[in-house]
């Protein structure tokens, strides 16, 4: 069990670097703590699994370093790490039983058999495998498989951390939430770091204490999921979580005022200057509601998704989504927005003006 | 659900089935008939029944050919699939190496077989051929035309010459196949190089081994042309492998019946060794 720690990681596939998108990662400043439950949450291609590879010691940054418990290890292997991962993919092998799949990692490390077969029980107990221990781990169904995956990075109980790669990829929904449940339950259970990878906001935010949002190669907030949903640091954080996600909508800023299409717009920052080339005011779809004074825009569509209706609107300067209580009256044809605002949040360049 | 009735689409197998026939049935069925019969040409047949098999079965030339045919199978199959493992295991798996591995391996391949035989009849002449005269001055009394052990040396590294990239080959494209995760687990789990090979890439090289194994079993179990150019058989009979064999009895000493049955028990020993070995190798397979 270990805090790990991440300073100043920046990591190229390529050997020269001329611009930004050369990176595949670039200046990762990270803290987790001991025991914590985290997950890297980000579209594909943003630098994630990447990541994960540096933290694990498959891949060695082009630049920073890696820290286990304030101890530099960025030159270890893998196993000198003493890490476990867990792959998109279920990884078995194919010739040995369940069992013997459980204990591969423990007699690698030379561990007396006794200790192992107390391990494996307790594991396969977890993971409800008992009772297919003996069988050829070949013969079994993906989840089957990816829980065989699964413990075999639990079963050692020193490791400093527990990484999964998107693991519920290839698991049918309705398996997905139990596996993902038992997973929680595990952290609980065994209280070791652990990391989670994946491009899923529901499973990130459920499993997750801590959820670190990464976009093109570069953290964009960390935070707990309630601060993500409700002060997004990014206008891609806006986007990308929630359902449906923000409402960005260009603005102006003059003096201390923030005018969205001609209407002054009161926001949750005091602006005090602005030399930002791009400015934007983003609300998400739930803090927006219906007035006779405000932002004028056009009704276009409502959805009825039974909980609650989400409603299309158009602005002068773009769409605007509304999400309403399921029996609230939707006026039809033109009508005016409120936005809450301690909700409603300025953004210079992308970022947050604070 | 009602199906289709319709039987015109048989019209549609004609050609396929006219094709089989001359390259396939009709010649067997013409051995077949042979093989129960004697004949003194002019198309005068007279019945012999199992005569022909049972003088084969218990001829000790037959014997003779069909155990130095087994043991030739055995050696180079022994060299051939580890040496192709080894040397697909040692191959680069990207860069402008591959694709320069893969063409020097498919060299061999592309040679004809009366070629092999020549090239190497020459390279390995004791007095001239580069090989030959090598081991000659380094002081080994090498000739393949007269002793019996370095012909059988020869013909093996021949064959190992001509072949083993077929192996090499195949275990590549099993080995690139493997996801690198695998390895990536394998890592992490602390395995030893040994036990990635062994837990990871040899079950998932079984079936193009499998494939492998069943290629090279036929075809060095049928071999005829290489060894022919290289060494007619000799010296006396000792690299006389069965297809050799078989044509010294039907075309040298025109014994056209018990040449005929023996052709028909060389093809169901094949047949056998090949459906036994298959059986094998996949009955895991289909349980799981």
């Amino acid at each position: 069990m270990a805090k790990v720690t991440l300073k100043g990681l920046s990591h190229s596939y390529l050997k020269t670097q001329s611009s930004d998108a050369d990176w595949a990662i670039r200046g990762v400043d990270i803290d987790w703590n001991d025991g914590g439950a985290y997950a890297l949450l980000g579209p594909s291609g943003c630098g994630k699994t990447t990541l994960l590879n540096i933290i694990s010691g498959l891949i060695t940054p082009t630049k920073g370093d890696i820290l286990f418990d304030d101890k530099v290890i960025s030159g270890l292997s893998p196993v000198e790490r003493n890490i476990a991962q867990i792959f998109q993919f279920p990884v078995i092998y194919d010739t040995m039983t369940v069992y013997d799949n459980l204990a591969f990692p423990l007699r690698n490390r030379k561990i007396p058999e006794e200790e192992i077969k107390v391990k494996v029980h307790e594991i396969a107990e977890m993971l409800e495998l008992s009772s297919t221990l003996n069988n050829r781990a070949s013969g079994l169904t993906a989840d089957g498989k990816q829980k065989i995956s699964l413990g075999r990075g639990l079963v050692r109980s020193d490791v400093n951390a527990i990484m999964f790669d998107e693991p519920l990829t290839v698991i049918d929904p309705h398996l997905k939430w139990i596996l993902r449940s038992k997973l929680k339950e595990l952290h609980q259970k065994i209280n070791r770091t652990m990391i989670y990878v994946t491009h899923d906001q529901t499973e990130a935010l459920t499993f997750a204490d801590q959820v670190v949002v990464m976009h093109e190669g570069q953290i964009v907030q960390t935070g707990t999921p309630v601060d993500l949903f409700e002060k997004p640091k990014h206008t891609f954080v806006g986007y990308f979580i929630g359902s449906p996600g923000m409402n960005v909508l260009p603005c102006q800023i003059k003096g201390k005022d923030v005018i969205v299409n001609g209407k002054k717009v009161e926001t949750h920052q005091q602006i005090k200057k602005s030399k930002f080339n791009k400015t934007e005011v983003g609300v998400r779809p739930e803090f927006i509601s219906f007035s006779n004074d405000g932002i004028p825009v056009k009704v276009l569509s409502v959805s009825n998704t039974g909980r609650h209706k989400i409603v299309d609107t158009e602005s002068e300067t773009g769409k605007i989504k509304i999400i309403a209580k399921s029996n609230e009256d939707i006026p039809s044809g033109s009508a005016f927005l409120k936005f809450k605002k301690e909700y409603t949040y300025t953004y210079g360049d992308s970022w947050i003006i604070e | 659900m009602n199906k289709t009735v319709n039987q015109k689409a048989w019209f549609f197998v004609i050609p396929v089935f006219v094709l089989v026939a001359f390259n396939a049935i009709i010649p067997l069925m013409t051995v077949v008939n042979y093989a129960f019969q004697e004949t003194f040409g002019n198309n005068v047949f007279m019945w012999e029944g199992t005569r022909w098999f049972k003088q084969i079965m218990l001829s000790e030339r037959f014997h003779a050919s069909l155990g130095r045919q087994f043991l030739f199978t055995f050696i180079i199959l022994f060299i051939q699939i580890p040496l192709g493992i080894a040397i697909a295991l040692t191959m680069p798996k990207e860069g402008i190496g591959v694709p320069v591995c893969l063409v020097l391996m498919s060299m061999p391949l592309l040679i004809p077989w009366n070629v092999v035989g020549a090239m190497w009849n020459i390279f390995a002449l004791p007095d001239i051929g580069f090989l030959g005269h090598s081991l000659n001055a380094l002081g080994f009394d090498y000739n393949f035309t007269q002793q019996i052990g370095d012909a059988w040396f020869t013909t093996i590294l021949m064959d190992v010459w001509h072949w083993t990239s077929l192996v090499v080959l195949l275990s590549y494209a099993g080995l690139r196949s493997i996801q690198p995760a695998y390895y990536q687990a394998a890592e992490i789990d602390g395995a030893s190089r040994w036990a990635i090979f062994t837990k990871i890439e040899l079950p998932k090289m079984k079936k193009v081994l499998t494939i492998a194994i069943l290629l090279r079993f036929m075809d060095s179990f049928m071999i005829y042309t290489e060894p022919f150019v290289l060494t007619g058989g000799g010296p006396g009979n000792a690299t006389a492998f069965l297809s050799i064999d078989l044509v010294k009895m039907a075309l040298g000493q025109f014994d056209l019946g018990p040449a005929a049955a023996m052709s028909l028990i060389y093809f169901f020993i094949v047949l056998l060794v090949c459906w036994v070995f298959y059986t094998l190798m996949m009955r895991n397979e289909e349980k799981s």
